[in-house]
């Protein structure tokens, strides 16, 4: 079948054929060449320099010069004292803030596209926290979670008249306090996803459903719940994704302290990349690598599969 | 979703604005007070409101700080901004259509690379050597093609998840009309990515925007400086000028600010036109 | 199949000439640094790169405005570059891509080694000027048999500001030994002042405790630095051992102020000025930090070198100024003006163009350069301790292995959570990636 389809000059032969009649038809309608653009900036910038760092994660690594070492820099970076500790914290860390997220963000979704009022508003404040810059909200968190100036402190002394935690400093709770501005400041962007997922459903459920005498949380439970699985399959690995790899807030708020309390793998890295240990730095990367895959390879194929079931 | 009582709305939405203003708004009230503070005061790092109020004055003089650094870093960050975040857009389309639209031996390759582009963290050394061998290190240009190229994954992933919830019909009922995969592409299927679109644009500026780590690399130098690099004039190892610094979070802020502002608008009506809806 | 060939591979290059186009023109009005730096048209325009604290910028930015008005045919451009780790990596990235300003400041001692200084910086060691520098401080700018590097500032003691009134107050004197020290403490403590300030909100700030206890290292074995090298002495073995138990002892006596966990660096010197803290183990770069806090401050606080085991052999800890560096990329007449611009920073009118940017906080290593008078009165107690020779360089000066996570370690100690015998081993293995990294022998 030579359809004309693509061009220009109106050939209306191809109007006779039936649309899905083969895959060359496919391939016309949807061509290979449309993944070029962002494929050679990708490979360029991207896979070419992640397949460097393969090898510069087997060598002892100056920036000027490169020896390679074999499994040296694996060996080092599991007698790391703080990995393993760092290890245990980026599961921590990503489990429960993209827990926190999901059910979070879809409570805050479902609420945020019902009729309230001051809905606009809502919707604005909640996002506001995503606008400001991870340095932004590291500083001021510091700040307002001080043990002894911070106003949350604050309040809780007078109200409760002891002194509040050491949200950052005490070790047991630093990660958590973290992980809990890590949901505020990423909490908003979850919602917007849902909301964009439950406005994706068609009205004509919502119709059905009230013609049916369906409650408020027979709705949610039969209608919002399942229609808006891609968003929640997006939301889970975005955010645990992010979580996984988070760097960003934990380095701008304890930067792993106090002492080594609340590293992450992805700090540790950091801290090798620092201190100019460039090959141990980029083992480091590959570990993580390994570490994420193994956790969001098998999950996304498990959503993906729960997805075209729906 | 309209079967809420009114009593309800209220209720509901009384208790949202109590919420959201305790946990939202006291953190951006708190910013605001030590940006106005006189730098001794601001140390204390206290909630109050500020003693000698001279936020304009510490806002002019954030701008006018190693010599206007903050304006020419207000340029190359809206540049940087807007461009890797066209490109972004128009490529990670481009790639999320057909990937969802084609069924090709190159999906899992695809799929797999969109998923490492999520996972892998970037190696900055080896990208700084490539961006040299092509001329493109210490540029503007580098800078926004690295941008485009960490976050093509993200747009695709989520345009691609938008994409499979528009009906394949759509597509067949213009082929029958005579459009070519251009046209289908950018005259028909375009426009109904709007709200999605709208949904990148915002999270992908605010990405680029406040990105703190990537300028720092690949851009190096003051003249080159982006918005973010600027917070690292007040942080200084024995003392950071705190009221100069939450002066400079609140300029850097308000740009992002009005960019969803304006845009708030248009997420909530391209969710509600319906022109997705089957 | 046939005809929408042309029109795809049209579209294809109208797609990626419009993003270069689009790049390219953001790139233009940009005002990048080739427009910026063509200022002196007759003469050669060189560029300093310093880092982006105010201790850095104010004697860096006097300096070059002082050398620009000599007229030289050289014209100095100052840049800025982020500080800490951040910034090492920045100096490191440059200098590996070939991107380094004609003139740069960085680190002396360990961290200038680190540079790889026979292969990215121009030797200085025949240079006329060098004979103006004193030899104390070209031996941490020294790699192989070169020197590489002029000083920038003033030298720096680590070890322990006080403030006087309180010492008044309570008629102590200055101790000269440890037991001194911690029986200073006690009377403090029971006067409701803290006695010691810690501020692990900076973790840098952690580590004053076993750095400056250094000199007192060296007293009690003189090789220390040398074995250590090596790899043969260790800090969980005395000597060395001790610095961390003195940490560990100071917060087990509960002398440190309660939000040590979180007070910043700048906190813990608010305290030090009203008196509520008495005692801050610190660098003495912090001297302009706080005398401008109060207008009594650079009167009321004082210095003293971390007390040892022997009161005989009190000495102090001392940290070179940072080096200014030319390098190998810099060539012809750049590389010219630049060795100009060091002459001139290693001149006596070098230090006083310093002196006007920012007051000293240290001695200068120029020859026949000479503080202002009116200084700080921890300057003066500083500056003793030099004129009677009475001091140790730090280790960083001695050994080229410091294990970059030893201010993770100190806070640990520090705040108890764990033991100085602990944190010693902990940061023994930290210290040999640092040692295999550099190719030590004995690691």
């Amino acid at each position: 079948m030579s359809s004309t389809t693509s061009s220009r000059d109106g050939s209306r032969v191809s109007l006779a054929k039936p649309p899905r009649a083969s895959a060359e038809h496919v391939d016309a309608t949807y061509p290979l060449w449309f993944h070029i653009p962002a494929g050679v900036i990708y490979i360029v910038l991207f896979i070419v320099p992640t397949i460097f760092s393969f090898y510069f994660a087997f060598t002892r690594w100056t920036l000027f010069k490169s020896t390679f070492i074999g499994f040296d820099n694996f060996v080092l970076f599991f007698s790391e004292p703080g990995l393993i500790g760092s290890l245990r914290n980026t599961l921590v860390y990503g489990f429960i803030t993209s827990a926190a997220k999901v059910v979070l963000g879809m409570l805050l979704a479902v609420v945020l596209s019902a009729p309230i009022i001051a809905r606009g508003y809502l919707r604005s404040v909640t996002f506001f926290p995503v606008l400001v810059s991870a340095v932004g909200v590291g500083i001021t968190f510091q700040v307002l979670l001080d043990p002894f100036n911070g106003i949350v402190n604050k309040l809780i002394s007078s109200v409760t008249g002891a002194d509040g935690p050491g949200w950052l400093t005490d070790p047991d709770i630093a990660l958590l306090s973290v992980a809990g501005i890590d949901v505020w400041k990423g909490l908003g962007l979850a919602t917007l996803i849902y909301i964009a997922g439950i406005a994706a459903i068609p009205n004509e459920y919502f119709e059905a459903a009230r013609v049916d005498g369906a409650n408020s949380w027979q709705m949610f439970r039969h209608i919002i719940l399942p229609l808006s699985f891609p968003a929640t399959s997006t939301v889970i690995i975005l955010s645990l994704i992010g979580g996984l790899r988070s760097f960003d807030l934990i380095w701008t708020t304890t930067q792993g302290g106090p002492g080594f309390a609340s590293d992450v793998i992805a700090s540790v890295i950091y801290k090798q990349y620092q201190a100019g240990f460039y090959g141990l730095s980029t083992a480091g990367n590959v570990i993580l690598f390994v570490v994420v895959t193994a956790i969001i390879y098998p999950l996304s194929r498990w959503l993906n599969s729960k997805e075209t079931v729906l | 979703m309209n079967a809420m009582r009114r009593p309800t709305r209220w209720l509901v939405g009384l208790i949202g604005i109590l919420v959201t203003t305790g946990l939202f708004l006291v953190p951006f009230a708190f910013v605001f007070t030590m940006a106005a503070k006189d730098t001794n005061e601001a140390s204390l790092l206290e909630f109050s409101w500020p003693t000698h109020f001279q936020l304009w004055q510490n806002v002019v003089e954030v701008f006018r700080a190693r010599d206007f650094m903050l304006v020419i870093a207000f340029i190359n960050s809206t540049i940087l901004t807007v461009a890797s975040v066209t490109l972004m857009v128009v490529f990670g389309a481009m790639v999320a259509y057909v990937l969802d639209r084609r069924k090709s031996r190159l999906n899992p390759l695809i799929n797999t690379l969109v998923l490492a582009g999520l996972i892998i963290p970037p190696a900055v050394v080896p990208t700084i050597w490539v961006m040299q061998s092509l001329g493109l290190f210490k540029t503007l240009p580098g800078l926004i093609l690295v941008e485009v190229a960490f976050g093509l994954a993200f747009t695709v992933l989520t345009m691609r998840a938008f994409i499979a919830s528009i009906p394949r019909e759509i597509d067949e009922a213009a082929i029958v009309d005579g459009a070519g995969p251009l046209r289908l592409f950018f005259q028909v299927i375009f426009p109904l990515l709007r709200s999605v679109i709208v949904t990148i644009v915002v999270v992908q500026s605010i990405f680029v925007f406040n990105d703190f780590q990537n300028p720092l690399y690949f851009l190096p130098g003051s003249q080159n400086a982006t918005v973010q690099l600027t917070l690292f004039n007040y942080m200084s190892q024995s003392q950071t000028t705190y009221n100069l610094l939450f002066a400079n979070v609140l300029v850097i802020t308000v740009p992002m600010l009005v960019m969803y502002i304006i845009f708030q608008r248009q997420i909530v009506a391209g969710m509600t036109s319906g022109a997705v809806k089957g | 199949m046939s005809l929408p060939t042309k029109g795809r591979q049209a579209l294809i290059a109208g797609l990626v000439a419009g993003g270069l186009a689009l790049s390219a023109c953001s790139a233009g009005s940009l005002g990048t640094s080739s427009t910026a730096a063509s200022g002196g048209a007759a003469g050669v325009t060189i560029t300093y790169l310093v880092d982006n604290s105010d201790q850095a910028v104010k004697p860096a930015q006097s300096l070059v405005d002082a050398f620009n008005a000599t007229n030289s045919g050289v014209t100095v451009k100052l840049e800025t570059r982020a500080q800490g780790t951040d910034g090492d990596n920045v100096v490191k990235t440059k200098l590996a891509t070939g991107d380094m300003a004609e003139v740069f400041a960085y680190n002396s001692g360990s961290l200038m080694a680190a540079l790889d200084p026979a292969k990215n910086l121009v030797p200085l060691t025949n240079e006329s000027f060098m004979s103006n520098v004193q030899d104390a401080f070209k031996s941490s700018v020294t790699s192989g048999s070169d020197v590489y590097g002029v000083p920038m500032g003033g030298a720096t003691g680590g070890g322990i500001l006080y403030n006087k009134k309180v010492f008044a107050q309570l008629g102590l004197s200055v101790p000269k030994t440890w037991d001194e020290f911690m029986a200073n403490n006690a009377k403090i403590k029971a006067a409701g002042i803290d006695p010691v300030i810690q501020t692990y909100g900076d973790t840098w700030t952690s580590q004053l405790f076993v750095l400056a206890d250094f000199a007192n290292v060296t007293s009690a074995q003189p090789d220390w630095a040398e074995k250590y090298t090596a790899g043969q002495a260790k800090y969980v073995d005395q000597p060395a051992l001790t610095s961390f138990e003195r940490l560990e002892e100071v917060h087990k006596a509960g002398y440190m102020n309660k939000d040590f966990a979180s007070a910043k660096n700048s906190q813990g010197l608010q305290k030090l000025v009203k008196g509520t803290g008495a005692q801050y183990p610190m660098l003495t770069f912090v001297i302009g930090a706080y005398s401008a806090m109060s207008d009594t401050a650079k009167d009321d606080i004082g210095f003293f070198a971390q007390p040892g085991d022997d009161a005989a052999q009190n000495k102090l800890t001392s940290w070179s100024p940072g080096g200014v560096y030319i390098p190998t990329t810099a060539t012809g007449d750049k590389l010219e003006g630049a060795k100009k611009f060091l002459a001139f920073i290693a001149s006596t009118a070098g230090c006083d163009a310093q002196t006007k940017g920012l007051t000293p906080s240290g001695p200068y290593m120029v020859k026949g350069c000479t503080l202002p008078a009116g200084l700080p009165a921890a300057v003066n107690d500083l500056q003793k301790y030099y004129t009677d020779g009475n001091l140790s360089p730090a280790l960083e000066f001695l050994s080229p292995i410091k294990g970059p996570n030893l201010e993770k370690i100190t806070v640990e100690v520090g705040s108890g959570i764990t033991s100085a015998a602990d944190g010693a081993k902990r940061y023994d293995e930290d210290v040999k990636k640092q040692a295999q990294q550099l190719g030590l022998p004995g690691w």
